[in-house]
């Protein structure tokens, strides 16, 4: 007996007794001889709690986390605070431990706080209806496409270099099984540079801001997909929403994105949340759960998961997803960090991000062998490029203490020298300041070698 | 409709559609049967007028809270009119599901169709 | 009525939204003090391109938050609190130290692009995760990068969809059984594919007839599990391997119910190709309330060049150093990869927990864990059937079952006229979770219930006196039943107006 089953010998022998057999082996009569394992797996013993927690710590101490270093490291996850009053909640039974609220009247915890947290994302993006999550924010883009081929039927995605490499690779993954093709809008001076749309476009799709940190215009974007007959997917980086033009209201047919900045862990990247909103006219073709609001039969106001008929469970083959657990836990650290937020604190926040990440776009651009690769403006990240690879630039810099960003080569191989940096509300100008010492130091110390090791 | 009823004006098609004759023209719908075993209809989502419908393949869809249902084109023809009111109360199907709750009126193709359907007799016995 | 008022009822009334217990003013968060020059906001970010209003989020102090969010907790029912015999979910206790061990900041606080010389100890984690789950599989090649099972599922046909076109062929079906969970069917559409379903036999297996008949050169796959969703093991599962791989198509096992084979017999022993996990079912993620999970797959050696990338490797050294030692690694080089399903390297917390699940219990534990599902299982069964359920809730499968089993409401519905939808609402007033309702399609008026390992005796004797008390309670008056739930927050709730006229936000 293990310390999470209860089942004594006495137990075991009024079990057996019951069902009618001698012993727990003859449960398992129906499974083959040529299929049985004579052999224990190869896992090896069971081990006591402590004994578990201790190479749990050993493995979590053989990696370097935010704790460790100075992490100006962003693309699409983000080193925020999360406030101490997320983990309190979220590690109560009540919405650690239940499952998903099919039988709603003993779930109004869980789909009340789905209704406030579509109200909520609803607001950033400007968009009428939101879902309940999706898994994060790159599958969240895929899921976006589904969407855009059931919606139109046509044939093509454009979908602009300025949308992370996850997404676009996931969608393209995806895609495969659609029978349609992609192709990619470029950039311009950091910007999207749309291709003249034909009718056979299902979507364009472009991240705000782009992977590169800028800020796009979407509003001439969302006109030229309309005039062709086409929706826009915009995939959004939450937090600045709070200053920038929202996706609905430039005209954005769906906004999808990456929820971890609102309240989630880091986790090595995952799990997170992706969040899914769009116009009112797709609202039954939105994936995933959705939470509505209604009466009981005494008259009180109460949630349930509505509109299930898109999902896997009623329409099977011809559903809008096939989505079932989707990522509840995490969404809900969402609506109670942008609770905590609130409405002025959540425009401090990025204002703050803001700021900061001006103060160091001019700070590093004044640092010798360094230069910003756009001028266009950015809300919390940007990119500078480096008189010297940028991945040996980072590994000298994190010797420091110092995780300088993220090195643009591994998926822009023209980029190989330039940087990808984040600035959130924990990165302060001493720590700015620190960087641009360290990145100064490192470049000279590129160019300049002298008898250092490799 | 608490009482299942099947009027004897009209001509059924096995898959718990109706049809209302009225000259080179009809109205379609779902049965007394088809609206009670889907349950509360919440949505009603139609063809577009002048879509072509042929018998037997699915032009429409009809949805309650726990089930999806295509609906089945009793006679070939294309679409003259939708009912519009359905978008604000889809329940009318169940409540008035011969009457107000029609779904679709449409320009028969191939009258003779008519010959393959059955009548009210028939359906209802085709039930049991 | 003999159940308690165990809910919280400082109001029986309406909960407030966060939105209603707002004010302006009220806040939680204050922003660190600017200590950069402040620069116009004009020339940071053009009027153009701003957003003219805020967002209306709640505004709220901390207490406020708190309060709100415990209150509206004490209205659900949750796995900690009580019993959850919810079939083809595996609600099995969610243990302690996993949250502990998932909390360390060295695991919560690593950033997803760190570099992975600075995350040796995350990327041997999931090394060894792979290697256990290969081996609980039978399928050496893992990938942990799928979100969840369904996210799994659509792995799984996409590597068979590769697979198919690097050899120059183009299928253009997937078979699945009438008792498949919707996901399946879902996935299928998703990756391009036509579904074809395949029928189930009398004693509740797949009717192998009708798969000979359907299994030609134009089926890609067949999507089983193995318990099937009605809780019976497919004895025939070697001859099914046989006809699919016969015509060259895939089998693909749907991992929802490996609770009751664990150390036992393997899928990939059985002939599967592609296995799919949840690790919130058997692997003790806890459910969150609808996610996060996870759906790692394992593939055997034909399906392994296909697998999304990256890859968690093992090396021998770190490239370019020439040191020696184990070395863990992302692998990008897959040329004949399906590519990415996803951001980074998968939900990485979740496997955190199943790791240390699987590491708390080893090989014994693990197989202790499907004999003790099954053995509750099938005494639960009995127990109903000496209480005298059978005669309104029979087994739809006279046989032994696996970890789970089905009971037909059929009866209960002419007999005592109350549906399987009444008796599932009339538990809740006893405290305890329904069984799954209304699946698998294939029995009329389903419940499907799977205890776990981790009940006591006692709980599921309790469960089959609850059941036994509310039929003899039907049999005396119908009526109790059609208007449950009584003492629940909220009664009943009208789900077609919700679905008619949808108010899916707070309007502002």
């Amino acid at each position: 007996m293990s310390r999470y089953t209860s089942v004594t010998n006495a137990d075991l022998q009024e079990m057996l007794a019951e069902i009618g057999l001698d012993s727990v082996e003859a449960l398992f009569a129906d499974i083959p001889d040529r299929l049985r394992l004579n052999e224990p797996l190869a896992l090896g013993g069971g081990r006591a709690e402590q004994e578990v927690y201790e190479e749990l710590r050993g493995l979590a101490g053989a990696n370097v986390s935010t704790e460790d270093e100075i992490s100006f490291l962003g693309a699409g996850m983000y080193d925020h605070y999360i406030p101490a009053l997320v983990d309190s909640i979220l590690q109560r039974s009540e919405f650690l431990t239940p499952y998903t609220p099919y039988q709603p009247e003993i779930s109004q915890g869980g789909l009340q706080a789905m209704f406030e947290y579509q109200t909520a994302i609803s607001e950033l993006t400007g968009l009428a209806v939101s879902n309940a999550s999706v898994y994060e924010g790159p599958s969240a883009v895929g899921a976006a496409g589904y969407v855009a081929k059931l919606e139109n039927g046509r044939r093509r995605f454009v979908v602009s270099e300025g949308v992370h490499p996850h997404s676009r690779q996931t969608l393209a993954t995806m895609a495969h099984g659609w029978d349609v093709e992609v192709i990619e809008a470029g950039l311009a001076d950091g910007r999207t540079e749309l291709p003249a749309l034909d009718d056979d476009v299902s979507a364009v799709i472009v991240q705000q801001p782009n992977f590169f940190g800028v800020v796009e215009d979407l509003e001439p974007i969302a006109r030229a997909a309309h005039a062709a007959g086409a929706l826009l997917i915009a995939t959004c980086d939450p937090l600045p929403l709070a200053l920038l033009k929202t996706p609905g209201e430039c005209g954005a047919d769906i906004a999808v994105g990456e929820g971890q900045s609102l309240g989630n862990r880091l986790d090595f990247g995952g799990p997170s949340f992706g969040f899914f909103a769009a116009t009112d006219a797709l609202l039954r073709r939105v994936p995933g759960r959705i939470a509505g609001e209604t009466r009981d039969v005494d008259g009180r106001r109460g949630f349930v998961l509505t509109l299930q008929t898109r999902e896997q469970h009623i329409r099977r083959e011809r559903a809008t997803s096939n989505i079932c657990t989707a990522q509840a836990l995490n969404a809900l650290g969402g609506v109670i960090y942008l609770s905590w937020l609130g409405q002025a604190g959540i425009v401090d926040l990025v204002t703050l991000m803001l700021q900061r990440t001006a103060y160091a776009r001019e700070r590093l651009s004044r640092v010798e062998g360094v230069s910003l690769l756009h001028e266009q403006p950015v809300v919390r990240e940007f990119a500078v490029r480096l008189e010297a690879p940028a991945d040996r630039v980072a590994a000298r810099c994190r010797e420091q203490g110092i995780n300088p960003g993220y090195p643009l080569g591994r998926d822009y191989p023209e980029l190989a020298d330039c940087l990808l940096i984040a600035i959130t509300e924990q990165r302060t100008r001493t720590q700015i300041d620190r960087l641009a010492d360290a990145l100064g130091a490192a470049v000279a110390a590129e160019r300049h070698p002298a008898g250092v090791s490799a | 409709m608490p009482e299942a009823s099947y009027p004897e004006d009209l001509l059924y098609h096995e898959e718990h559609d109706w049809a209302r004759i009225d000259g080179d023209s009809a109205t379609f719908g779902i049965t007394w049967y088809a609206q009670d075993s889907l349950g509360e209809v919440v949505f009603f989502d139609p063809p577009s007028v002048g879509a072509e419908l042929s018998q037997g393949q699915s032009y429409a869809e009809v949805e309650s809270v726990k089930a999806v249902s295509d609906v089945i084109a009793p006679l070939s023809g294309k679409v003259l009119e939708v009912n519009e009111g359905l978008s604000q109360t889809p329940e009318t199907v169940n409540q008035d599901p011969y009457g107000d709750g029609w779904l679709v009126k449409v320009q028969l193709s191939e009258p003779s169709e008519t010959e393959s359907l059955m009548n009210a007799a028939d359906y209802q016995a085709s039930l049991a | 009525m003999s159940a308690e008022a165990r809910w919280f009822t400082a109001a029986a009334d309406d909960e407030l939204t966060i939105y209603e217990r707002s004010k302006p003013g009220r806040r939680a968060f204050t922003a660190p003090e600017l200590d950069v020059p402040e620069r116009p906001l004009d020339e940071l970010l053009p009027a153009a391109l701003r957003r003219a209003d805020p967002p209306r989020l709640p505004e709220v102090s901390e207490p406020e938050i708190v309060r709100h969010f415990n209150r509206l907790s004490k209205r659900n029912f949750d796995l900690d609190t009580g019993f959850y015999p919810l079939g083809s979910c595996t609600m099995k206790h969610n243990p302690k130290l996993h949250e502990r061990v998932a909390a360390l900041p060295g695991h919560a606080k690593l950033h997803p692009l760190q570099d992975p010389s600075q995350a040796q100890g995350a990327l041997e984690l999931m090394w060894r995760l792979q290697e256990a789950l290969g081996e609980i599989a039978g399928l050496p090649h893992v990938s942990l990068q799928p979100s969840a099972g369904s996210h799994g599922e659509l792995a799984g046909v996409l590597l068979t969809r590769a697979f198919h076109e690097d050899r120059g062929e183009t299928r253009t079906k997937v078979l699945t059984p009438d008792t498949a969970h919707g996901t399946n069917p879902a996935t299928v559409t998703m990756a391009g594919y036509e579904v074809v379903k395949v029928g189930t036999d009398a004693s509740g297996n797949v009717d192998l007839d009708d798969l000979r008949a359907k299994a030609n050169e134009d089926v890609a796959c067949l999507m089983l599990t193995n318990p099937s969703t009605v809780g019976l093991f497919e004895t025939g599962i070697e001859e099914i391997s046989k006809i699919v791989h016969g015509v060259g198509a895939t089998l693909y096992y749907d991992g929802a119910n490996l609770n009751a084979i664990m150390g036992i017999c393997r899928p990939g022993d059985m002939g599967f190709d592609i296995v799919h996990f949840n690790l919130h079912k058997s692997f003790t993620q806890p459910h969150g309330g609808g996610g996060p999970g996870a759906g790692p797959i394992a593939v055997s050696d034909r399906i392994e060049p296909f697998l999304p990338l990256p890859q968690v490797v093992r090396r021998d050294g770190a490239p370019g150093n020439g040191a020696h030692g184990p070395y863990y690694d992302l692998d990008y080089d897959r040329p004949k990869s399906i590519g990415r399903l996803r951001g980074f390297q998968g939900n990485y917390g979740v496997f955190v927990r199943s790791y240390a699940y699987i590491r708390s219990l080893g090989a014994a534990g693990l197989r202790e864990v499907s004999e003790v599902a099954v053995l509750n299982a099938n005494y639960l069964l009995a127990r109903l059937r000496r209480e005298g359920v059978a005669e309104y809730l029979p087994a739809a499968f006279d046989r032994l079952c696996m970890h789970e089993f089905v009971l037909s409401g059929a009866p209960m519905k002419r007999e005592l006229q109350i549906k399987t939808l009444d008796l599932a609402k009339r538990l809740l007033d006893h405290g305890v979770h329904p069984p799954t309702v209304y699946f698998p399609l294939i029995v009329d008026e389903a419940l499907l219930i799977e205890p776990t390992e981790t009940e006591t005796k006692e709980t599921l004797d309790h469960f089959a006196e609850v059941v036994a008390g509310i039929l003899r309670e039907a049999q005396a008056d119908p009526e109790v039943a059609r208007g449950a739930p009584y003492t629940t927050p909220v009664r009943r709730l009208d789900e077609a107006a919700a679905a008619r006229r949808p108010v899916v936000r707070q309007p502002l």
